[in-house]
């Protein structure tokens, strides 16, 4: 620890901190456009001058200089800086007017206006009036791809994104061409960006040279109202605020939680809203004579009714999608329990995961934080960049780091970091479960060892034997994390959302004859067999819906408050921001009003008696926020399940990042970022 | 400075010569494993070098392969230094520098010629031979002012003998690199105008300031009471000499008393020799001492 005096108070700090970060810990103020908390430190901007005695006798850039460099008083004082002082003041002034000799004075027609860094700084920091009379610097507009928009002459070189892209997506796609005034910021012959994680370069760009291009000219900050929630596009369940205005959403932005997303979210968590608007479902339908007819809710409702009453029980299942918050699965199995059905399955895509194993079985252990310190990662059955990008984030930043080897046993991709790639299938993991690779030797000498798998490689007929093989590599270490992508799954999974002895898993429910009356909660990426009758309770028009013969329109996950457990068991709740369209209702109060129609009525007539019936059921569930833990002697008995290992190649659980829910499916956004992927993003500008 | 940007027509492909290649492969060998990028400009400037003085496309993608780096980055590289030319060049390429020392000594009416003999500048002669691009300081201020056409030097310019230069360049007639008024190096016009002394060179006056230093010192000895010497006490060596008899105290009497130190100065003898200082070996270790020169002259 250092003291360091500033504005007159001391602080001690870590010698380790620069100037800027000994400020703000003594409640300082400072401007900064390039400095950046996660990114390194460049130093160009200049907007973050100081005094200090002990250091050099000019301002100096405080984000690039350390606390430990400068010089004691001649008595072993502390070193002295002044954030306040007149030499300051001038500093800061002087470097606002420089930054404004060429920025153009756009702010009404621009993006940025009302959360722009450049904007309020010079509001605070600047003058009034300007000096310079000569032409200001005009830059051509670079295409970068259909998320970010270009303004470039409003760019002030402040190269955040170019760092973020190339430190933090690992995708070093951008950069700053020519010099001095001719500086621009454009990728390589401007084609188009290829990183998940693109869209956060919109948040770090200080100005409004980099905007939202879904976005554009569509809503001022100051009109739209802030939701606070949680993302449901993989099973992160990253912190995001919904902006909405009146009934639409407007936009996705990150907000930080160091423990989950840090302050990234993916492109498909940023820009699925106009998904939010598209193929929804705003009225309940009956197919009649092969064709969906709008109805009402109480036709709607009676028509399932007479449908699950006349069926045999054991002839009606119900399959829960991937963005089922935590209520509407909790009345989904209190009805069917209620109804004698015991064919529940929230695993649609027929993975091999259950509650029996503990709660450790399938959980990510440790957190996903655990990362950080992991000094050997072990990747099964997984692609993280597309299943969970900002957790793909997290790992190359441990990469980057040094110290940790990474293994891959799956398809053989691009993470954006050094990985070994071991094998494509479960042969490589029986290898390294007998210790004939020598990954082995890495996973066993390490101390903190990560065995990261996939959501696919539960899938199919070795699925329990993979999270055998890979509790096995884990050890006693607990490091078994298991990476889901459906933001639904852990929540169903501690709520027991899976067949009973007797009942029929999801896969066996779709299957030709075996259901008489197939009830869907947003379950997309399954399909039922012809012959069944099919409820939907969904949000768009998607797989699920096509093939429904009753629709009942629910809310998307901006729609409703509900929880969500993400894959590190951490619950959280998603809040509503906008009502859902038409006559769509809240999904848990559809399975209240068909419960009362089937004679089974459930005993809560309000979110909050069902949480407290789902408390008392589930006790974890009330802690907002918090882990519970899973035990870890279940990891150990997990290895002795044995089981033969499939011979398939693991595949992704998410084949194509941009289109793997209803929610993008239905986004035009989403729709051109596939494309444009499918065609290895050689498009270039038009 | 222009705003540097990459040519609107460009080659297909680009591939180094088998020689370059394996050129190019020592050099990428020079640096330690994952430091390979540092080849990068060595690399672009073979490749420039093999296509004509000019930089296209292809080469940029192909050294960013070669290297196992982001396009991006070469290209950053390839658009920030002004040595890499990104448009076709003539084949012969005229570098003029305007910066003040040339523009002082006449670069703007250079410039002038240049647009006369060749046309616009970045414009490529009709026969191809010829094109022309102000630069910046080139570094030899001493002969402006001056051009640098591909790889030579040439100096002490005027407009006239410029134009017969571009001329002669055009026609393939041979031409004189360096200084086009005779003068050696940066050697001053016509006659050495300093440091003529022929005895500087011969070595008697090794050790000769410690002889004028002891006479005047005991001539000042006899003097310094009676008058003040404005003129004489200016003299840094008077200054010494004056202070002698309270210089036991002082410090700086000390450092007097060293043995002199022989200051070879090979640039000082190459300039009479006629030779640059980095012609190699040929004035390098023979004949005559190197002209030593007592470090006390220079107080």
């Amino acid at each position: 620890m250092t003291k360091i005096i500033v504005d007159g108070a001391e602080v001690d700090v870590p010698a380790e901190y620069t100037i800027l970060q000994a400020c703000e810990a003594a409640g300082a103020e400072i401007p900064r456009f390039c400095y950046h908390e996660r990114l390194s430190i460049a130093g160009n901007c200049r907007m973050c001058l100081v005094e200090v005695k002990g250091g050099p006798p000019k301002p100096v850039a405080s984000c690039a200089m350390g606390v430990r460099d400068l010089r004691p008083g001649p008595n072993g004082e502390p070193p002295v800086v002044s954030t306040r002082s007149p030499m300051v003041k001038k500093a800061r002034e002087g470097v606002m007017e420089f930054l404004l000799i060429n920025h153009p004075l756009d702010c009404p027609i621009c993006d940025q206006g009302g959360e722009c860094d450049l904007q309020d700084q010079a509001m605070a920091y600047g003058v009034s009036g300007t000096r310079y009379f000569e032409n200001k610097r005009a830059v051509e507009d670079k295409y970068i791809g259909p998320l970010v928009k270009t303004t470039m002459t409003r760019c002030i070189h402040c190269t955040r994104c170019v760092r973020f892209v190339a430190e933090v997506a690992g995708a070093p796609e951008i950069g700053a061409i020519g010099r001095g005034e001719d500086m621009e910021i454009t990728t390589y012959l401007e084609s188009a960006m290829s990183s998940e994680l693109q869209g956060n370069v919109i948040d770090l760009c200080p100005v409004g040279a980099l905007t939202s291009k879904p976005y554009a000219f569509k809503a001022r900050p100051w009109e739209l109202a802030k939701t606070e929630s949680i993302d449901v596009m993989d099973a992160l369940g990253s912190a995001i605020r919904v902006d909405s205005r009146g009934r639409e959403v407007m936009r996705i932005l990150p907000r930080i939680n160091e423990d989950v997303n840090e302050e990234w979210i993916s492109d498909k968590t940023r820009f699925v809203w106009d998904g939010l608007r598209t193929q929804r479902l705003d009225r309940p339908y009956v197919r009649e004579n092969g064709r969906l007819r709008p109805t009402s809710w109480p036709e709607a409702l009676g028509v399932v009714a007479a449908k699950i009453r006349a069926a045999d029980k054991a002839r009606v299942g119900a399959i829960v999608g991937d963005l089922a918050a935590v209520e509407e699965m909790f009345a989904l199995k209190d009805l069917f329990g209620r109804l004698g059905v015991i064919n529940v399955d929230a695993r649609q895509d027929g993975s091999a995961l259950h509650p029996k194993h503990g709660r450790a079985s399938y959980i990510f252990n440790g957190g996903i934080a655990a990362i950080d310190e992991a000094d050997a990662i072990l990747l099964v059955g997984s692609n993280p960049r597309h299943e969970a990008p900002v957790l793909n984030a997290r790992i190359r930043k441990r990469w980057r780091r040094g110290g940790v080897r990474v293994g891959l046993v799956g398809e053989r991709v691009d993470l954006t970091y050094g990985s070994e790639h071991i094998g494509a299938g479960p042969a490589s993991l029986t290898e390294l479960v007998e210790g004939k690779h020598s990954f082995a030797r890495v996973l066993s000498e390490a101390e903190r060892p990560l065995v990261i798998v996939g959501a696919g490689a539960f899938v199919g007929e070795g699925g329990e034997a993979v999270l055998a093989a890979a509790a096995k590599l884990a050890g006693e270490k607990g490091g078994l994390c298991v990476l889901h992508s459906a933001a639904s799954r852990v929540g169903a999974l501690d709520l027991g959302l899976v067949p009973d002895e007797g009942g029929m898993t999801a896969t066996e429910m779709a299957a030709s004859g075996a259901l008489d009356v197939a009830f869907l909660l947003g379950a997309d990426e399954i399909d039922v067999a012809p012959g069944t009758f099919v409820v939907y309770l969904g949000t768009h028009g998607d797989r699920g819906a096509h093939r429904a013969d009753v629709i009942l329109p629910g809310a998307a996950y901006t729609e409703k408050v509900g929880l969500y457990v993400n894959t590190e068991g951490r619950v959280q709740v998603a809040n509503r921001a906008t009502f859902p369209p038409g006559e769509g209702r809240e999904d848990w109060a559809i399975l209240r009003a068909l419960s009362e129609q089937l004679g089974a009525k459930l005993p809560y007539d309000t979110l909050n008696q069902l949480r407290a019936a789902l408390f008392q059921a589930h006790p974890h569930m009330a802690a907002l926020g918090e882990i519970a833990a899973g035990d870890p002697a279940d990891i150990a008995k997990l290895a002795d399940i044995g089981g033969t290992l499939g011979s398939a190649p693991f595949a992704g659980a998410m084949p194509d990042f941009h289109l793997s829910n209803p929610i993008a499916r239905a986004s035009a956004v989403m729709a051109e970022m596939s494309a444009l992927k499918r065609t290895g993003f050689a498009q270039a500008a038009e | 400075m222009s705003v540097r940007r990459l040519a609107a027509v460009q080659p297909d492909d680009f591939a180094f010569t088998q020689d370059n290649l394996r050129w190019a492969e020592g050099q990428i060998a020079k640096y330690p494993e994952g430091r390979q990028m540092s080849a990068v400009i060595p690399l672009l400037w073979k490749a420039q070098e093999q296509h004509d003085g000019w930089l296209p496309e292809p080469a940029i993608r192909r050294v960013a392969e070669m290297l196992a780096m982001p396009t991006i980055r070469v290209m950053e590289v390839a658009t920030f230094y002004t040595m890499f030319n990104l448009a076709p060049v003539g084949e012969r390429f005229v570098q003029l520098c305007g910066t003040t020392p040339c523009a002082l000594r006449g670069a703007n009416a250079l410039k002038d010629v240049c647009r006369k003999v060749i046309g616009d500048e970045r414009h490529v002669t009709a026969d191809g031979k010829l094109s022309w691009l102000e630069v910046e300081c080139l570094g030899a201020c001493s002969n402006a002012p001056m051009v640098q056409i591909n790889y030579d030097y040439y100096e002490d310019l005027t407009p006239e003998n410029l134009e017969a230069l571009l001329e002669d360049l055009r026609a393939g007639r041979a031409v004189k690199t360096g200084s086009q008024i005779g003068r050696s190096c940066s050697a001053p016009e016509g006659e050495d105008t300093s440091l003529t002394d022929e005895t500087l060179y011969d070595g008697s006056v090794v050790g000769a300031w410690r002889k004028r230093f002891d006479e005047q010192g005991g001539a000042d000895a006899t003097e310094a009471d009676s008058a003040g010497r404005p003129a004489e006490a200016s003299r840094p060596e008077a200054k010494l000499a004056k202070g002698k008899g309270d210089a036991e105290a002082q410090p700086d009497a000390g450092k007097a008393e060293k043995p002199v130190q022989a200051d070879a100065r090979p640039a000082d003898r190459s300039r009479r020799e006629g030779q640059p200082s980095w012609a190699g070996g040929k004035g390098g270790t023979d004949d005559v001492s190197p002209p030593a020169k007592p470090r006390g002259e220079e107080g």
